[in-house]
């Protein structure tokens, strides 16, 4: 009996993997063949990062790092000290990340990754101080207001042809 | 001597009772018919996926179609070289392929739900965005637009 189970715990260890299906959920722009038209953004709205074939970070011209991407974009984004230079408001605040070919993978998901956090830690605390429970606890209406208020924006632009 | 000495004893030590090893057997293969799944392709690329911390759980698996790119494995190297490649299904493929590649699988899944299909990019931390860009574009091009970047999960700090 022992032997029949065991011939089949070893099978099925060979025939199977444990999946780990998780990741970082996006949505992709639809394609278009036209070039997307020049808008006329104020540049005090936009946070532009760039990520280079080197994988360094240039954030607002600003040579910089991935430990303090995530609070500088919530700074950006909130900008609770009515800094003329930051965003207007939130529903202003645009980020754009544009990075080289040669960039690699692990770095451009590290700052996407960063970039999402800011807007998730700025939603739970939205959703703490206006309805004093977690994100994940709100309603859908509730989210989409938290949403409106703070909406994703988060562009990216074609990459440049370099480093490949 | 020592009153636990084997050697006073007269009766042998009675052998251990394997009457409930089956049971034992049993439940670890139980343990992982549940917990794993099949393996659906065999990697001829090596997938090291990054890890992030933002992370959504793929829910329905049948609605989730996977790309993988990374370095092929060492015993492919002698037949695709050691440039990142794409694997569709089972078979290194160019990103050309990509529309017939989904053009099956969206084939195999009802209509209604077409628009919930997610595309799990499994893609090694190493390769660099180019090959990555051209893999979205496709996927752009052929409008699916819900992509999922598999990455594990990171639980210290940067």
């Amino acid at each position: 009996m022992a032997d029949i189970a065991f011939l089949l715990l070893i099978f099925f260890l060979v025939t199977t993997e444990i999946v780990e299906d998780q990741g970082v959920l996006v949505r992709l722009p639809p394609w278009s063949d036209e070039p997307p038209p020049a808008l006329k953004l104020n540049a005090r709205n936009v946070f532009q990062v760039l990520v280079n074939k080197n994988n360094e970070l240039l954030v607002r011209n600003e040579p910089s790092d991935l430990k303090g991407l995530r609070d500088a974009a919530k700074n950006f984004i909130l900008n609770p000290r009515n800094d003329p230079d930051m965003a207007l408001s939130p529903q202003n605040a645009i980020i754009s990340l544009k990075n080289d070919r040669g960039t690699s993978y692990e770095t451009y998901v590290t700052v996407y990754n960063e970039l999402l956090a800011a807007y998730n830690e700025l939603w739970e605390e939205a959703s703490q101080s206006k309805f004093g429970k977690p994100y994940v606890d709100l309603t859908d209406s509730e989210k989409d207001k938290v949403r409106t208020e703070i909406p994703l924006v988060l562009s990216e632009a074609e990459p440049t042809a370099f480093g490949e | 001597m020592s009153k636990f000495s084997k050697y006073k004893g007269k009766k042998p030590m009675p052998a251990i009772s394997t009457a409930s090893l089956p049971d034992i057997i049993f439940m670890l293969l139980f343990f992982f018919m549940v917990v794993t799944v099949l393996r659906q392709s065999d990697l001829k690329v090596r997938v090291n996926t990054p890890s992030a911390t933002e992370l959504t759980k793929l829910e329905e698996k049948t609605l989730v179609n996977y790309i993988y790119i990374g370095k092929p494995s060492p015993q492919y190297e002698a037949l695709y070289g050691t440039a990142p490649q794409i694997q569709l299904g089972d078979k290194i493929k160019k990103e050309t392929d990509i529309p017939l590649f989904i053009a099956e699988f969206l084939n195999g899944i009802p209509e209604n739900q077409h628009n919930k299909v997610t595309t799990s990019l499994r893609v090694d931390g190493d390769v660099t965005m180019g090959i990555v860009t051209d893999v979205k574009t496709q996927l752009r091009k052929q409008n699916q637009l819900r992509v999922n970047y598999s990455t594990k999960r990171r639980s210290d700090d940067l």
